[in-house]
């Protein structure tokens, strides 16, 4: 491979596809953070007493706190109160009924990232709960649900309809004060999704929401909540794109699952919000809190994602392992160029007995871009057979990208089997000379090779978005990659 | 007073009564500037997360001048060893129980070389350890007075190894060695410190070895730390490689209530390569930490890395191996294994291999293990009428001597490989099954 180098930022460079602003009119608070603007949040959203309460209660705890610097991440200081805390589509006021309601902008900028809503919802049999900005607006196969007696609703909505459920388990997952992003988005979340899986119920569809981030300076502060009742199953997927905006974006999310006895949950992500120029000019902060506890016996979370978007990417999907013989997993592909940073990893902490885990991971390093591992294996005293095995491999391409592994283990427990491997290295003389000796063009081959390297993640996405992830790395790649 | 109080009057009293050298002077006054601003490192600090060092500060440690014959150190020489040696007691050179008559090397202590000759050590002293890498390195500094100086020339070698004996005797002793390697252009010395208490007094070492290995040149460092159950042990190695420099460091970790080890070397010359082996065992109530750190400066170089620990009691090991890969140092070769067996449920690991590359042209890999016995391998054993205890013993040998068969020098390692015979349960039937 001749001049390696210019050739492969040639085609790791490439602009933003997806970067456009729906020009619609919104309702946005001025910017500013304190207990009034939490109030009126509270009060649009017609939160019962005890919901204003809890995010009082965040908000006075978060004052308290600063932010996280331990991370391998360059964090410009972000004015908080240069935020506007609150913004949703004008449309929403008419309350749109169906899909013909919505307005027809939006739907444009789902168009515009291929992802029409009536095909996609009628073709693919998936049920879009799309997160615009803040709000909900749009909901399909809600019917379909519902006979199934599963609950799948904005969070807004979840309040109202069934606070009992939100109630119950809203925080005791990720507690209010856990860390500083977590304390925020918890005095501030705008919206979510929730979804209740009742008892010996297979989720009879995989769930989708579509993130996308719009208007300028409105930090996003989604929540989500998924509770997996005894015996049921639920895949979720999540996807995110955002437009070119010049100034940096805050996007500080909770995501807190739940599983009972016997029940599994997956969630999977796509997240290509917009990663900045190679100046790091712009670009989302990507600041998210993710946790699942297998709170029942024999239970299963699944992390999948992929992430190639963000300008900073802070976020451990976790798992609690608590119940006996629960399962955590974790696989992501997580890809750094231009000049992206990603500090990203997981958390396994087992407590109950025979509880296992693995962790598969796979960072790729292009450009100026940063990557770093962090993940925690910890095996409680009590957790006997505990099982762990991680897997982190990263993949550099550059002279001046950056990969970096910190595994933390810690075992109080003789019985617990935990093993880690880690291996970086770039794409090899031989495999190039391999493939281009066969007839492969340079960038068929980087594409190929980048391919089988994260193979093992991709596999775990459900089908569609497996699709979607493969021509997302693909594009972030290159530039001419067919 | 606070113990950073207390260490900083220790430290001005001893360094009134070394050398008086210009520039010594400014370095120790600046390290205790840095003492005096970072005090002793507690659990926020991510480096000493796993380790509390609060029982340090909590006894009065302080200088013990300690009454030694040559009887009492016969037991700690490695029996078949046949190298010159230097005696420090407490932290002090004892002239009577040194012996040095190799050819080929400079040995002296270096109280004595700072009184005549400084000048020969200014270049090294001081500026291979960073002061203010730590406050346990910074209060070293500020209180430097005495340790080994080891020189050799360009394109010598030593004829024969050195033993650095520390002992401490009586309790409460403050001892703070300070040694310096030095290796001219294709010179080769090996180097052994030994740690050991007199009895089981509680009692407080505080190291700092700076090794200078340039061009062609080769040292081979080991550790033996046997010290006390009760004794506090901060140690810390930091060496300089030049071009195809060579750097073998062999860490054995057996005493101490807290021992905490750095061990650091910077790869400067193309060409260069470390070894670093370590083995701890931990058990009663101990707890024992190694921090490594590997700097990949330049292209071209290689290291090695294989640390193994054995858990037992209620002890705690901690293990945080680095390996750094600067933006220019292409065509790097890493390898790190950490592999630990856990027996007992009171018992902890917490261990963190971590890697930090800013290049895309290398070949790193690091690995970790927290495990237990293979029962396979104890099914073959019982089926073969070894009794389980006996059976489990020879599994931990196995499992730890595979560290110690990486030391070159035998008396060393035999000596060794007893010691660690006798630490485990029916070590009389081990010894006929080893054998």
């Amino acid at each position: 491979m001749s001049s390696t180098a210019q050739e492969l930022d040639q085609l790791i460079g490439k602009e933003y596809k997806e970067g456009f602003v729906t020009d619609i009119e919104a309702d946005t608070f001025e910017p500013g953070l304190n207990e009034d603007v939490i109030r009126r949040l509270s009060a649009i959203k017609k939160e019962p007493e005890w919901l204003l309460e809890w995010r009082l209660e965040a908000f006075r705890h978060w004052q308290t706190m600063v932010g996280p610097d331990w991370a391998k991440l360059d964090v410009p200081p972000i004015d908080y109160q240069a935020l506007s805390y609150y913004s949703a589509p004008k449309s929403k006021k008419d309350g749109p009924k169906s899909l013909d309601e919505v307005d027809p902008k939006l739907l444009e900028t789902y168009e515009k990232l291929g992802i029409p809503l009536e095909e996609r919802a009628a073709l693919a049999g998936i049920a879009v709960d799309a997160v615009f900005d803040s709000v909900s607006v749009a909901t399909t196969f809600k019917d379909k649900l519902n006979d199934a007696g599963v609950i799948f609703c904005s969070f807004s909505e979840a309040v109202q309809e069934h606070p009992e459920l939100v109630k119950q388990y809203l925080g005791t997952v990720v507690p209010q004060g856990d860390n500083f992003f977590a304390a925020l988005n918890s005095a501030v979340f705008s919206d979510g999704s929730f979804i209740y899986i009742p008892k010996g119920t297979r989720c009879p569809m995989e769930l989708s929401t579509y993130f996308r981030i719009n208007a300028a300076n409105t930090g996003q502060f989604e929540r989500t909540l998924i509770v997996a009742d005894e015996g049921s199953y639920v895949s979720y997927l999540e996807g995110c794109t955002a437009p070119r905006r010049d100034e940096n974006q805050l996007h500080a999310a909770v995501v807190e699952l739940v599983a009972l006895d016997n029940a599994q949950i997956k969630y999977s992500t796509v997240q290509n919000w917009y990663p900045g120029d190679e100046e790091g000019r712009g670009g989302i902060y990507n600041f998210v809190t993710k946790r699942a506890e297998c709170r029942g016996v024999s239970s299963k979370v699944s992390w999948t994602q992929v992430e190639t978007g963000s300008a900073i990417t802070w976020k451990y999907p976790s798992c609690v392992l608590k119940g006996d013989n629960s399962v955590g997993e974790f696989y992501s592909v997580a890809l750094s160029t231009l000049k992206q940073q990603a500090d990203t990893g997981t958390k396994m902490v087992h407590i109950g007995k025979n509880t296992s885990s693995t962790i598969i991971s796979k960072g790729i390093s292009a450009m100026r871009g940063s990557n770093a591992y962090r993940g925690l294996v910890k095996v409680a005293k009590g957790a006997d057979n505990a099982r762990n095995y991680t897997q982190c491999d990263s993949l550099l391409m550059g002279d001046r990208c950056a990969a970096h592994t910190f595994p933390y283990m810690e075992v109080a427990n003789p019985t617990a089997q935990v093993e880690h491997e880690a291996t970086t290295s770039k794409i090899s003389d031989d495999q190039m000379f391999y493939c281009t000796s066969r007839g492969i063009s340079e960038e068929d081959a980087v594409s190929m090779i980048v391919n089988g390297f994260c193979k093992e993640v991709i596999k775990e996405l459900p089908m569609e978005f497996a699709v979607e992830a493969q021509k997302l790395l693909g594009v972030s790649l290159e530039g001419s990659v067919g | 007073m606070s113990a950073t109080e207390h260490f900083a009057a220790q430290v001005r009293a001893s360094a009134r009564a070394g050398a008086d050298v210009a520039w010594l002077n400014q370095t120790r006054e600046q390290a205790l500037a840095s003492f005096e601003q970072m005090g002793l490192p507690t659990t926020r600090n991510e480096h000493w997360k796993y380790t509390a060092i609060k029982p340090i500060e909590k006894k009065a440690f302080a200088a013990v001048v300690g009454h030694v014959g040559i009887d009492d150190i016969q037991p700690f020489l490695f029996e078949g060893l046949d190298a010159d040696r230097m005696v420090f007691v407490n932290g002090a050179y004892h002239h009577g129980l040194s012996r040095i008559a190799s050819e080929g090397v400079r040995i002296a202590s270096l109280a004595a070389v700072l009184a005549d000759d400084a000048a020969t050590v200014e270049p090294y002293l001081g500026k291979i350890a960073d002061p203010r890498a730590s406050g346990f390195a910074a209060l070293n500094t500020a209180g430097l007075v005495d340790g080994a100086f080891v020189h050799v020339e360009r394109n010598q070698a030593a004829a024969r190894p050195l033993l650095l004996l520390f002992v401490a005797s009586g309790n409460d002793a403050f001892a703070q060695p300070r040694n310096l390697i030095v290796a001219d252009e294709g010179g080769s010395v090996s180097v052994i410190e030994h740690y050991v208490t007199l009895g089981q007094g509680a009692h407080f070492t505080n190291a700092v070895t700076e090794i200078s290995v340039a061009a062609n040149a080769e040292v081979r460092h080991y550790k033996v730390q046997q010290e006390s159950d009760k004794a506090f042990h901060i140690a810390t190695l930091q060496a300089d490689q030049a071009r195809n420099g060579r750097l073998h460091s062999y860490q054995v970790s057996l005493g101490g209530a807290i021992a905490r080890n750095d061990v650091n070397t910077r790869l400067n010359g193309e060409g260069a390569e470390a070894e670093m082996n370590g083995l701890y065992l931990v058990d009663g109530r101990q707890h024992m930490d190694f921090h490594t750190n590997i700097e990949h400066v330049v292209p071209h170089c290689i290291s090695r890395e294989n640390y193994r620990g054995v858990l037992d009691g209620r002890g705690r090991g901690v293990f945080n191996g680095k390996v750094h890969v600067y933006e220019n140092a292409v065509k790097t070769d890493s390898d790190m294994s950490n592999k630990n067996l856990l027996l007992s449920s009171n018992a902890e690991i917490d261990t963190k291999p971590e890697l930090e590359i800013y290049n895309d042209d290398v070949k790193c890999a690091h690995g970790a293990t927290i495990g237990q016995l293979d029962e396979v391998h104890m099914f073959y054993l019982r089926s073969r009428g070894i009794d389980p205890v006996a059976a489990r013993s020879l599994l931990v040998f196995a499992f730890a001597n595979e560290v110690l068969q990486t030391l070159p020098l035998e008396a060393v390692r035999t000596t060794l490989e007893k010691t660690l015979i006798a630490r485990l349960p029916k070590a009389d039937h081990l010894d006929e099954l080893v054998q």
